[in-house]
């Protein structure tokens, strides 16, 4: 009962105002920017003034004793005293039971409390290997800085694609590990807008000191407006270079080759303009139609010699990153008409 | 030969003892005395406790600046796994009960030997080929993968994996043979009218050692084969990509090595208590409390191993169960810390060099152990899990803790081993100076950890280059501290004042043998009762050691 009176006084977790708010660093501890990191700093701080006070009560008996039971002179025997107090002993044994059992109290519930993310969480796919961090957003853009907002509860998603890496951000207080083969999770509601060190700390060989990251932490109007703006990767490029933006990031350069090489899927080489034979009958021509159902519902017209393995991009392409690819098509093929200058034609007809 | 009364004399000049009997690198490269393999044993880790601390001072180095000082990334975490690899396997953990334990346990029961002198040599010389083994990996090019040896990084990195964990999977028979030796050596060869409750403290921390070391070890032999499996045959254990688990390879890794730190404190702790007691010329207090407190930690140190890995992925029920049993082996070592100090209550402190390395092993591990509370406790873990808080508390624990304490036996024993006093001034102020640099060195680290600093970074963020420069100081000065303790070690065996019988008032059996043992130990039947009763001797200005009173009760 005077245990429990003493947890709810002591309670470290969110009910009451926390002893430490967020904010600036501490000699031993750095700057807080999450709701979370001052609850851990607060149970670190209560373990920090328990180790000090047994610290200096161990240390000062010792140093007494070492002064005023100095031996004085060669052969000098001491006062006879007890080798054995039970009392003591018991006494001795329970204070510590008592003191390691509060503190493992207080880090298993802020424990439970960092492992368990509310359900809206905005999620975000993280990607460890030797030697970056990928950053995957809900919409499909990808960054190797992580941009999020404050005051929002976000959830990491995590693997590594070749061996364990260990996602530390300081200022967070978190820490997990990517394991490859399986998705480890950690969340965190960031409160205090500014950038924040991302650290690996899991050993992964060579360049492991140098698999660092940026969390930048933005008030949340303005991280829907960066997040707008850095989604639209045809900003400030040619359709025609846009399009080959497109076909790097979204990923058909895995199965559609530019040399002319058949893959698993069709080469874009001389594509557009083309005529082709449909499995099952019947032609089609490559045209925007054609090309635009192809990335929106690519089961629907296969080309003879290819097996209907492309996902669909419905819901992860928008409508002017397709009108660039066909223009990246476009000057990828001689059949096609050349509405414009060949300029950016860079990978163009021979 | 020896004297009559080896109790009360020193050997004079040129006596038969266990170093001058025979010569000859076969004599003691074959010998069955248990004194010459603990001296083998001595000569080996020290050996390669200096190779270690020389790569401890190359990392040092290279962390002075916040890029490359002295040599490329590749190399530096080759240096750190080495320096690691080495410390652990070659120099702690058969650095206390192989070396000094070897020597002293039979001397500390009156009996010649151990129970299997044989299996105590082959102990030995499992132990240089293991070494060798390990060695080799650095003429291959060296390993990369850290002490640890990680899955799936230790099983895909192209670098001498297989050489060193062979060679640790070698060493591994070596400490269980010392341990299984142990063992039987305490439950036959105590000599009669001595219980278990009448052994020095010493021969308890060795028990419970040599179980951890029987019990344990095997499993370690297991990861490492089954590591090279996977390495060389290319079967899936650990490694996802062939359809392994890597967490499997940091449960078995961790079942083996959280008890192994035990292997590496426990016999310190033996060291400490008899030390107190001994140089406060007080029975120890709680006698039952310290013994009973060993075998708890060696039984608690199978519990906890899953406190490594509170952010590798393991389920949160399983963390809280790993974080409540730490906690619960925090508590016999506070017990024994609580009865040191009421040992030294009202007694008559000495300070010489051991009592020095115990005071400061006292202190050294009283922060070592406190800041053990943070990383047990699960939300501060997971902040501090993998920084160089984990990194300054494990050297508070090994090096402050264990390291401190086996030179603190190294000082304590070393007139029984070599018969030489060693220069007494000199000793203390490199016990000073080793515990300053130590704090330097690694108090820094512990600021650095929980500000976030991670382990085996080659490069660093430049706000912790501070922090980095001073604690390298630090290591300097500790490497001083050593040399000059080498010096007058080295010095003492041969300028060294001839020790008498029992120069510190030891009450223990060994301190009845001649400084140094003859073969077999004793000439006379050695005195047995409490250890840690002082009243029945005297000191004797003339021999500058103790002597036993009852001797001289009954010639008079």
């Amino acid at each position: 009962m005077i245990l429990s009176g003493l947890l709810n006084t002591l309670s470290v977790r969110g009910a009451g105002v926390p002893f430490l708010a967020t904010g600036d660093g501490t000699f031993w501890l750095p700057v807080r920017a999450t709701e979370a990191a001052g609850t851990v700093d607060n149970l670190f701080y209560f373990i920090f003034w328990i180790s000090l006070f047994f610290f200096t009560l161990l240390m000062a008996l010792l140093a007494i004793f070492a002064v005023r039971y100095r031996r004085r002179r060669e052969g000098e025997e001491p006062e006879p005293s007890p080798s054995h107090n039970l009392a003591v002993e018991v006494v001795w044994t329970a204070i510590p039971v008592l003191l390691v059992a509060a503190i493992f109290w207080f880090g298993f519930q802020a424990y439970v409390d960092m492992s368990t993310p509310p359900l809206d969480s905005y999620q975000i796919q993280v990607t460890g290997q030797k030697w970056k961090w990928t950053f995957t957003y809900p919409n499909g853009y990808v960054d190797e800085l992580l941009h999020v907002p404050a005051d929002r509860p976000v959830q990491l998603v995590m693997t590594s694609q070749d061996v364990i890496h260990s996602l530390s951000i300081p200022a967070f207080r978190i820490k997990r590990d990517l394991v490859p083969g399986r998705y480890s999770k950690a969340w965190f509601t960031a409160v205090r807008p500014g950038d924040y060190d991302i650290y690996c700390a899991e050993y992964c060989g060579t360049q492991h000191s140098s698999m660092l990251s940026t969390v930048k932490v933005l008030p949340p109007e303005e991280f829907d407006a960066w997040l707008l703006a850095h989604s639209d990767i045809l900003s400030g490029l040619t359709p025609v270079e846009g399009g080959e933006r497109v076909y790097n990031v979204l990923g058909c350069k895995q199965c559609h080759s530019l040399d002319g090489a058949a893959g698993v899927g069709p080469t874009f080489r001389d594509l557009f303009g083309s005529e082709r034979p449909l499995k099952g009958g019947g032609r089609v021509l490559v045209d925007e139609n054609y090309v635009s159902s192809s990335v929106l519902d690519p089961q629907s017209q296969i080309v003879q010699g290819f097996e209907p393995v492309m996902p669909t991009f419905k819901g992860r392409i928008k409508d002017q990153e397709i009108t660039a690819l066909i223009a990246f098509l476009k000057s990828l093929s001689g059949h096609a008409p050349r509405d414009e200058a060949p300029a950016a034609a860079g990978a163009g007809t021979p | 030969m020896s004297t009559q009364d080896a109790t009360a004399a020193p050997p004079a000049a040129g006596s038969e003892n266990y170093l001058n009997c025979s010569h000859g690198f076969r004599s003691w490269f074959f010998t069955l005395d248990h004194k010459r393999i603990g001296v083998m044993y001595l000569a080996s880790i020290l050996s390669f406790f200096l190779l270690g601390g020389i790569l401890a001072l190359l990392i040092r180095t290279e962390l002075l600046t916040p890029t490359r000082t002295l040599m490329s990334a590749d190399d530096y975490n080759k240096v750190f796994t080495l320096h690691g690899a080495i410390m652990i396997f070659l120099f702690i953990i058969p650095g206390i009960p192989a070396a000094l334990g070897n020597f002293v346990l039979p001397l500390m029961l009156g009996a010649k030997d151990v129970a299997l002198p044989r299996l105590n040599l082959a102990s030995y010389h499992l132990y240089l080929v293991g070494a060798l083994i390990a060695v080799l990996s650095i003429v291959q090019g060296g390993v990369d993968a850290g002490w640890t040896f990680y899955a799936p990084y230790s099983t895909t990195t192209n670098t001498a994996v297989v050489t060193l964990t062979f060679g640790v999977f070698v060493l591994g028979f070596s400490s269980v043979f010392t341990g299984l030796n142990f063992i039987v050596t305490m439950h036959k060869m105590r000599p009669a009218g001595m219980g278990w409750f009448d052994m020095p403290l010493m021969l308890w921390a060795l028990y419970a050692t040599s179980i951890i070391q029987v019990l344990a070890t095997p499993i370690l032999g297991i990861t490492m084969v089954l590591l090279i499996v996977e390495r060389v045959m290319g079967i899936g254990i650990f490694d996802p990509a062939l359809g392994g688990d890597p967490v499997l390879y940091q449960h078995f890794f961790w079942f083996y090595s959280h008890p192994a730190v035990y292997i590496m404190i426990l016999p310190a702790m033996g060291i400490i208590s008899e030390v107190v007691s001994v140089f406060s010329r007080k029975h120890i207090f709680g006698y039952r409390a310290i013994a009973y407190s060993s075998i708890a930690i060696a039984a608690f140190s199978f519990l906890v191993w899953g406190h490594h890995m509170f952010t590798s992925g393991q389920s949160e029920l399983m963390n809280m169960i790993f974080s409540a049993l730490t906690f619960s082996v925090s508590i016999p070592s506070a017990v024994k810390m609580f009865n040191w100090l009421s040992t030294m209550y009202k007694g008559s402190i000495r300070f010489d060099t051991p009592m020095i390395y115990a005071l400061s092993f006292m202190f050294l591990f009283g922060i070592g152990g406190l800041t053990g509370l943070f990383l047990g406790s699960l939300a501060t873990d997971v902040h501090l899990h993998d920084t160089y808080f984990v990194v300054a508390h494990f050297h508070y624990v090994m090096f402050g803790g264990t390291v401190i304490a086996f030179l603190a036996g190294l000082h304590y024993w070393w007139p029984k081993m070599f018969g030489r006093m060693y220069d007494e001034k000199w000793g203390r102020i490199s016990a000073i100076v080793i515990s300053v640099g130590f704090n330097i060195t690694f108090f820094t680290q512990f600021v650095m950890g929980s500000q976030g600093m991670p382990r085996r970074y080659y490069a660093y963020v430049d706000k912790f280059e501070p922090y980095h420069v001073i604690s390298s100081f630090g290591s300097y000065l500790m490497a001083a501290g050593f040399f000059m303790t080498a010096w007058y070690l080295v010095k003492s065996l041969y300028r060294g004042r001839p020790a008498p019988v029992n120069p510190w008032g030891g009450g223990s059996m060994e301190w009845q043998a001649a400084s140094p043992p003859v073969v077999h130990n004793f000439t006379d039947e050695p005195v047995g009762g409490d250890p840690y009763d002082y009243a029945n001797q005297a000191y004797d200005p003339a021999l500058g050691g103790y002597v036993l009173r009852k001797t001289e009760v009954s010639d008079r």
